[in-house]
């Protein structure tokens, strides 16, 4: 179907699946990202409070690393596109999820009397 | 076995609904005995329902949305009448409840089946044909979206006659549009009307957003593309961005509705606020996909007919992206009285004005395109001043009510229906409207009536003015939206100059009509044999009108902004050269068959008829299988035949030369 057009435009290069070498460098970097995750909790050497912030900061990492390698996002000419559209998605979902939870929060605090909690205040309904 | 559904759901007993059934079913055995009187069925079945054609899609997106107009205009004009009568001790002419269906059915009709079908069906005819390709990148989707939606038309027609619709408001907030305050089929109707079409209307959204950002003509950047195509871009990322928030949304309401969960319930756990906050968040976006295009068309117009190229082409660009991302943090302004504190309300309210920055910045790049241009004043130029006028009032009573405040005064009052009828009307109808007379000889080959085209933009800008006008005063005197009646008699002579006005713009309606009417009859006078009737300046300008189903013989190699027009200043723009085969999507009946299975699908859901429902399902989905191992879905069109189509076209043109 699409092919009614089969000319080529400007930004229809052939998108990049990686090659081998690349496949392999994210590969071993998740493995090795993992591993630091079970580190951080089992191995004993982070201080307490601090492991539950290593371990989002390893999984954002991972996250970046699967997308990089795995998902082909990056600046090259061949992936802004992905890039651009999965940011721009992205920034969507932080907004209208975080935006909501602002909200509604919002609104529970204000309109909840302050006496009352959320069980009181549906009994006396 | 029928569910819910048995005879009495026919109201026999309203004699409003009945006349119009009487004059809906006259009229339609009419039509289909011309139909077959004169054997255009295999004509319409093979030429126009299985097309895949984006023209001719985007044709019958047009006539859909001018059908749906009428209705909707006739739901307006009732109300009108209603409250010019309804005062003091005069009860007026319509019960509470079948006022309330009017008042809901002309919001939904307005937004959903008037104003998307017309955006949708002007980005077919022209983005394509603008960028240079010849068709869009999924066309068999095409035309399903198009069925999918005429689908959501016959669904909100017919709860009309059997059974009813929802009383809630266009936007069915709960608990109002839940099973314990609206236990009839109302809402069921709203559910599965917006939700097939919304379906239609989400793969018109991939699908633009895929021809546009790849099948552009070769050498046209991103930066080179028109204005309305830019335009149709954003507002298609809006599309695939906002629409499943609605699909989600109404999917949680219909949950509540039909498995007894307690999403929106007031009781259970359930919080209503979260609907409302997930709605707007669909329904700010929705406002822009609508103007969004409008602005575009507006720009080409006024460029065109200026004869100058657009004054500020990248500022444009940038204020139309931004305020395409922008428009995704405004809703809470739509429900600053919810009760969220100071700082959220402040936060929405400072978005909201910011949001009017960019909008300003087309507005003076419109006025300093015309600025010492050789401005022809046409009925599409008449069109756009009426709206830059019009719009900027709008734009600024939106501004006054993105104040916090100010808002906990105004909202829900009149005030706020003058508001958005000023920016809806002022532009998005005038818009379309606009464009309808712009691109008309493109689609068909001949210009529309001039002189009846500024008759009617003189009765709707004047019947605007009268109409809402008194509604902005009404508003500051406290009337609120949606009354049935009122007792306070100081009301009484604003609503009936607003009656006047609403006349007024049913003149301006019909003369629309009239024109159309007077235009195909004096068509042959009127022919576009060049196919550039305006001296335009984009490339659907450089095809034939109509164009022919390929578009183009030859995909231009884009050089510049204003390709064709630098062409034709430089003498290039009418080369023949050797002609290849063309390869084409061939048309299918799929389109119009899942559409159908997909009517039985929501009418046996809207009636609770499980097995039709069930039938409805699977059709849909194996006609779907059915069409993807369908391996002949294409064809080429051979040389000799573009050649002779061709060939036609130039002899045509030196006749007029």
């Amino acid at each position: 179907m699409s092919s009614a057009n089969h000319h080529s435009s400007p930004a229809s290069g052939k998108s990049s699946h990686g090659s081998f070498k690349s496949y392999i460098v994210g590969f071993i970097l998740s493995l090795v990202l993992t591993v630091l995750s079970f580190g951080a909790v089992m191995s004993g050497a982070v201080p307490k409070g601090l492991v539950l912030p290593a371990i989002v900061v390893l999984c954002v990492a991972q996250l970046i690393v699967q997308l990089v390698f795995f998902l082909h996002m990056g600046t090259s000419p061949d992936e802004r596109d992905n890039t651009a559209i999965f940011l721009f998605t992205m920034l969507i979902i932080a907004i209208v999820v975080a935006g909501s939870l602002w909200v509604m929060h919002n609104a529970n605090v204000n309109m909840m009397p302050m006496h009352m909690s959320a069980g009181q205040a549906m009994t006396r309904d | 076995m029928f569910g819910k559904l048995s005879l009495d759901a026919v109201p026999y007993h309203e004699p409003i609904i009945m006349g119009t059934l009487a004059i809906i079913v006259l009229g339609g055995i009419a039509v289909l005995a011309a139909i077959t009187r004169y054997g255009k069925w295999g004509y319409l079945w093979k030429e126009w329902f299985t097309s895949v054609d984006h023209k001719r899609i985007g044709v019958m997106y047009i006539i859909m949305a001018l059908v749906m107009l009428l209705r909707g205009f006739a739901d307006a004009i009732m109300m009108r009448l209603q409250q010019a009568l309804a005062s003091n001790d005069a009860a007026g002419y319509l019960p509470p409840h079948h006022y309330d269906q009017i008042f809901t059915a002309h919001g939904v009709i307005m937004i959903f089946f008037m104003a998307m079908p017309f955006i949708i069906g002007l980005m077919n005819i022209i983005v394509p044909l603008q960028i240079g390709a010849r068709d869009v990148a999924y066309p068999f989707l095409n035309s399903l979206s198009f069925w999918l939606s005429a689908v959501g038309v016959i669904l909100i027609m017919l709860s009309m006659f059997v059974g009813d619709f929802a009383a809630t408001g266009w936007l069915a907030y709960p608990p109002l549009s839940e099973l314990g305050y609206s236990p009839t089929v109302g809402v069921d109707y709203y559910i599965w009307a917006l939700q097939i079409s919304g379906l239609g209307t989400t793969l018109t959204g991939i699908n633009f957003i895929v021809t546009i950002l790849r099948m552009r003509a070769p050498g046209m950047s991103l930066m080179q593309m028109p204005v309305f195509t830019w335009t149709a871009l954003v507002a298609n990322v809006l599309i695939v961005a906002a629409f499943p928030v609605l699909t989600a949304t109404l999917a949680l309401l219909t949950a509540d509705r039909y498995l007894d969960m307690h999403f929106f319930t007031n009781e259970l756990g359930g919080n209503a606020m979260m609907y409302i906050n997930l709605i707007w968040v669909w329904g700010h976006p929705e406002v822009y996909i609508l103007i969004l295009p409008c602005f575009g068309a507006f720009s080409e117009i006024i460029s065109t007919f200026s004869g100058k190229p657009l004054f500020g082409y990248k500022s444009m660009v940038y204020a139309t992206v931004s305020i395409g991302v922008l428009s995704f943090m405004v809703w809470l302004h739509h429900f600053f009285t919810m009760g969220s504190g100071a700082n959220v309300n402040a936060f929405f309210g400072i978005m909201t004005m910011i949001i009017s920055v960019p909008t300003g910045v087309k507005l003076f790049n419109w006025l300093f395109t015309m600025y010492r241009g050789r401005i022809r004043f046409t009925a599409p130029v008449y069109w756009t001043i009426g709206f830059m006028v019009t719009f900027v009032i709008g734009g600024v009573t939106g501004v006054l009510m993105a104040v916090p405040a100010a808002d906990f005064v105004l909202h829900n009052s009149l005030f706020l229906i003058a508001h958005f009828h000023n920016v809806i009307i002022g532009g998005v109808v005038f818009g379309c409207i606009a464009a309808m007379n712009f691109w008309f000889p493109k689609a068909f080959g001949f210009t529309l009536n001039e002189k009846l085209g500024k008759a009617s933009f003189w009765c709707w800008l004047v019947g605007f003015y009268l109409a809402f006008m008194p509604v902005y005063v009404l508003g500051f005197k406290g009337m609120t939206r949606r009354m049935n009646h009122y007792a306070n008699p100081e009301w009484h002579p604003y609503l009936v100059v607003a009656f006047i006005g609403a006349v007024v713009i049913m003149a301006g309606i019909a003369l629309t009509v009239l024109q159309l009417a007077v235009s195909i009859k004096d068509r042959k006078k009127n022919l576009d044999l060049t196919g550039d009737p305006w001296g335009g300046r984009t490339l659907e300008w450089s095809t034939s009108s109509p164009p022919p189903f390929y578009n183009f013989a030859h995909v231009p190699k884009i050089t510049s902004l204003e390709h064709y027009w630098d062409e034709k200043e430089s003498g290039k723009a009418a080369q023949v050269g050797r002609y290849e085969d063309i390869h084409m999507p061939r048309n299918t009946g799929a389109g119009v068959i899942i559409a159908g299975f997909g009517f039985l699908l929501t009418f046996g859901l809207v009636w609770h008829i499980w097995w039709l429902a069930i039938i409805g399902l699977a059709g849909m989905i194996g006609t779907f299988i059915a069409r993807s191992y369908d391996r002949d879905v294409d064809y080429y069109v051979s040389a000799k035949e573009v050649e002779r189509i061709e060939s036609a076209h130039f002899t045509q043109m030196k006749e007029v030369a």
